[in-house]
């Protein structure tokens, strides 16, 4: 024992001194590889001309605008490809202080749902409208995931304009599919749950799962012009969880198609239950057929509760509608309607490619990535190749519909897109690469390594009849080292992608805001020339609107409530000074601002506000409720740079105390005393 | 006068008409914060621009060194100029068709007289404007005054200003031209008259 001391004692310093060395060499390798002389592992795919690709010029527009999910953040962030540079955030389902979104008057109705006000959600998948298959820039499209909800985004102003909240929905993952002209957009729940066919969940043991979970396909029709939805049916599916979906092109366009997992309809421990059967199933809904039925009558109709949300063109103010009712489907009473295809394994991906022929199913947890054959589908349903049937649904041969295996792809396919040119390109999540095949002999041709662990791709209209097939953006889950550490929590990154030639080439990383799940990208010039640069003053409708600075008021309403009329140009506000409020009055900052002219926003603060400051756009009318606590002198000022004598642009509110008799007064420069108060 | 020649005084009396289908003045603003440019359009009826809103944008911009707001209502010009010019078009044509030379001379110097009193109608108002400036104006710059150019351009703080006449002047002086040449080419018929009625005296 002592000897084995002494030993190690002997050796003890000639140990450290090797480690040191091996230590040494360790740092001076990860020092040669963070240098960034391109020896490192992480750049060797670097395309020379990388940098050229995508520099855009200062002054110079991107080629492109894509569209980012935030994922948990609620929000959707546009970015410029191919330079990655951020252009803007917009809120959809969060309150967003940086404008006022969710918090000012005009918007907070935006948030309403049959649970009362839910200020967040997880936004996951944006869809760009379409006509004719194409995108068309008019609409983005976008789901939330927890309280299930679809939304519009009009890309003339890119401010959502509209949210409806989905019925006999939990978890509305599988959403929103836009079909190749926006008849329907189509919305399917991840999270099956008992319906209590009255409009809510019913209070069900756990363990019926089996027996009394369901989940719902929703369509939502959109106003061909307006872009205005309207929950049109929905189909009662069996209990799976409805994960993605895809729609069919030319000749496959009647069809839609969603990914299931849990066919083994597991209600606890997912990760393993879910994952026992070989086979899910990739769920076929001819859609044409569907509004068929509904139409002619096989629709039963269910008591409902849900909030349909939309924001006024010309007043800026969202009013909310509650939706008593809901159409619905089952599929054992509309024969032809839904077929199940046998997918391996937890099926996530499913993307049709451009000729509508070739249906692709990334199952994660598979060894090959299945190509289904629509035609074979067609012919199999006339032959009634049927491998038995499910819930009235009856489920094809997996052979007599697989066209053939992408054999060897990666490991944990997710997703995949087109590039037009005859090639697809998956997302491999657990082998962390871009896998790039060819649909005419279903080879593997080439692969890059993204960094780290991707979840989807996106390449500009890969989703459509005639992608944009130039670049691929990459959105990696899992980020490291790839960019200065920001302490635990790091920025996710997307990758930028030449895939215009046989081999793909990396260009760029860049940090993406929240987590992006998935994106659109559309040809700049599809959009940017519609974009709205102020709103009319004149087409300004709202009821407190002010449109010139001698109509500005204050004004005691009832007994609590205080109406602020005001008016902001450059570089001041009317009025600036305002006496008479009495601690515990509701005081409604009612902003019109007077500019007409392109980008002179102005903002709106005051001193204790429990809300945000609110962001005027020119010609609009924004409010901003207050509600002083305690006696004094409150400073309010526009918060939005406008001009030199921005600074200068401030005011001052007089609160006395509850009772007081100091009446209500305001000007701007000059005194002017107010209309007699109408205090009742 | 000859029948073409009339035809080129009535012509000249009506491109006169221009004057209400486009502008007849114009100012040019460029700043580093305008890369589109800002337009002030000045018409013979009224004040327009490059956008709807290039008067109020205008306003707001010159509040700041104190200039006083421009609204068209200032302007009496703007309600009496079409009657002048519609004036001008009619005695124009009436001069092509009484077929006297020296109402043609006539018309044409009335009409460059004009044309002169409205360019240092203009000048005055330019004038005006750019130097009768607030004193609590929040920009003050001892000394400076900003009188736009009347023609050219000229530097006013961050703003370059480029002043040029515009179509509508181009009838103007398509009437002055016009109606000229029609006084020079008329010059033989009016001696071929005059022989004419000397000739049967001689014989």
């Amino acid at each position: 024992m002592e000897t084995l001391i002494t030993k190690f004692r002997k050796a003890a310093p000639k140990a450290a001194l090797l480690m040191a060395v091996a230590a040494g060499a360790v740092l001076q390798g990860c020092s040669k590889i963070a240098g960034g002389d391109g020896a490192g592992a992480t750049v060797t795919a670097l395309s020379s001309d990388a940098a050229s690709a995508v520099y855009v010029a200062p002054g110079k527009h991107d080629e492109l605008y894509s569209f980012l999910s935030g994922g948990f953040n609620g929000q959707v962030s546009v970015y410029g490809i191919p330079s990655g540079r951020l252009l803007k955030i917009i809120p959809v389902f969060t309150q967003h202080g940086e404008n006022g979104y969710g918090y000012s008057e005009e918007s907070k109705a935006m948030l309403n749902t049959s649970h009362g006000f839910v200020p967040w959600d997880d936004l996951h998948h944006p869809k760009l409208s379409r006509t004719n298959g194409q995108t068309d820039g008019r609409w983005l499209f976008v789901n939330g995931n927890n309280t299930p909800r679809v939304a519009r985004i009009d890309l003339t102003t890119f401010e959502t304009v509209e949210i409806m909240e989905i019925p006999n929905s939990a978890g509305n993952h599988c959403s929103p599919y836009p079909t190749n002209n926006n008849e329907y957009v189509i919305a399917g729940t991840r999270f099956s749950v008992p319906l209590d066919m009255k409009g809510g969940t019913g209070d069900v043991a756990l363990d019926k799962y089996e027996e009394e979970f369901r989940g719902s396909i929703s369509f939502i029709k959109v106003d061909p012009e307006k872009g205005d939805m309207d929950l049109d049916f929905q189909i009662l599916v069996p209990g799976f969880d409805y994960d993605l979906a895809n729609g069919g092109k030319g000749p496959s366009e009647d069809w839609v198609f969603f990914t299931t997992y849990n066919s083994e309809k597991s209600g606890t421990l997912k990760e393993v239950g879910a994952s026992q059967n070989d086979k899910d199933y990739l769920a076929a809904v001819n859609w044409k057929l569907a509004a068929k039925y509904a139409k002619e009558g096989k629709a039963r109709e269910m008591p409902a509760n849900y909030y349909h949300n939309k924001m006024d063109k010309n007043s800026h103010i969202a009013k909310s509608t509650v939706k008593k009712k809901v159409r619905y489907l089952l599929p054992e009473e509309c024969p032809g309607m839904m077929y199940l295809l046998p997918a391996p394994k937890s099926p996530h991906g499913i993307d049709v490619d451009p000729t509508g022929e070739y249906m692709v199913v990334s199952g994660k947890l598979a060894s090959a990535i299945p190509v289904f054959s629509f035609s074979k589908m067609q012919e199999a349903i006339k032959n009634k190749q049927f491998d038995g049937e499910k819930n009235g649904i009856p489920v094809l041969k997996y052979e007599s519909v697989l066209k053939a295996e992408v054999k060897e792809p990666g490991l944990g396919p997710l997703h995949t897109e087109f590039d037009g040119k005859g090639n697809a390109y998956t997302s491999m999540f657990v082998s962390s690469e871009v896998v790039k095949w060819k649909l005419s002999d279903f080879t593997v041709v080439d692969r890059m390594p993204v960094y780290y662990s991707v979840g989807h791709l996106m390449i500009p209209g890969g989703d459509t009849k005639e992608p944009y097939g130039k670049y691929l953006v990459a959105m990696n889950k899992i980020t490291k080292d790839r960019y200065l550490p920001t302490g635990p929590e790091l920025a996710h990154s997307a990758q930028l992608i030449d895939i215009s030639g046989e081999k793909m080439k990396m260009l760029l990383d860049f940090p993406t805001v929240a987590e992006p799940h998935y994106a659109q990208a559309i040809r700049a010039d599809l959009v940017a020339p519609k974009s709205v640069k102020f709103f009319k003053l004149d087409e300004n409708n709202h009821p407190h609107a002010t449109k010139k600075e001698a109509d500005a008021s204050v004004k005691r309403e009832g007994k609590n409530v205080v109406r602020v009329k005001m008016t902001a140009i450059r570089s001041h506000m009317t009025p600036d000074n305002i006496e008479g409020v009495q601690v515990g009055d509701t005081v409604y900052f009612h902003v019109t601002n007077l500019e007409q002219d392109w980008d002179v926003p102005h903002g709106f603060a005051v001193m204790g506000a429990n809300n945000a400051e609110t962001l005027i756009m020119p010609g609009a009318t924004q409010t901003l409720k207050w509600v002083p606590k305690k006696a004094g002198v409150y400073p309010f000022y526009c918060t939005d740079f406008c001009s030199a004598l921005h600074q200068e642009m401030q005011g001052y509110v007089r609160v006395s105390p509850k009772g007081s008799n100091v009446p209500i007064t305001f000007s701007t420069g000059k005194k002017k005393q107010a209309p007699v108060a109408s205090a009742k | 006068m000859k029948a073409y020649q009339k035809v080129l005084m009535i012509v000249a009396a009506l491109s006169l008409g221009q004057l209400f289908m486009f502008p007849m003045w114009k100012i040019y603003l460029k700043a580093p914060q305008y890369p589109e440019g800002l337009e002030l359009h000045i018409w013979v009826n009224k004040l327009g621009g490059s956008s709807d809103h290039v008067l109020q944008n205008f306003n707001i911009l010159n509040h700041y060194i104190g200039m006083e707001p421009i609204h068209a209502e200032s302007f009496a010009e703007l309600k009496y100029m079409p009657y002048i010019v519609i004036f001008f078009m009619i005695t124009g044509v009436l001069v092509a068709l009484i077929d006297k030379r020296n109402l043609v001379l006539g018309w044409s110097g009335l009409l460059m007289l004009s044309g002169a009193a409205g360019i240092l109608d203009f000048y005055l108002w330019l004038v005006k404007f750019g130097t009768n400036l607030d004193p609590m104006a929040p920009i003050k710059v001892p000394g400076m005054t900003y009188i736009p150019p009347l023609l050219g351009n000229k530097t006013l703080l961050n703003f370059d200003a480029l002043s040029l006449p515009a179509l509508g002047s181009l009838g103007i002086l398509i009437g002055i031209t016009l109606s000229l040449l029609v006084y020079f080419l008329s010059r033989n018929t009016a001696k071929q008259k005059q022989a004419s009625k000397t000739k049967p005296a001689l014989a």
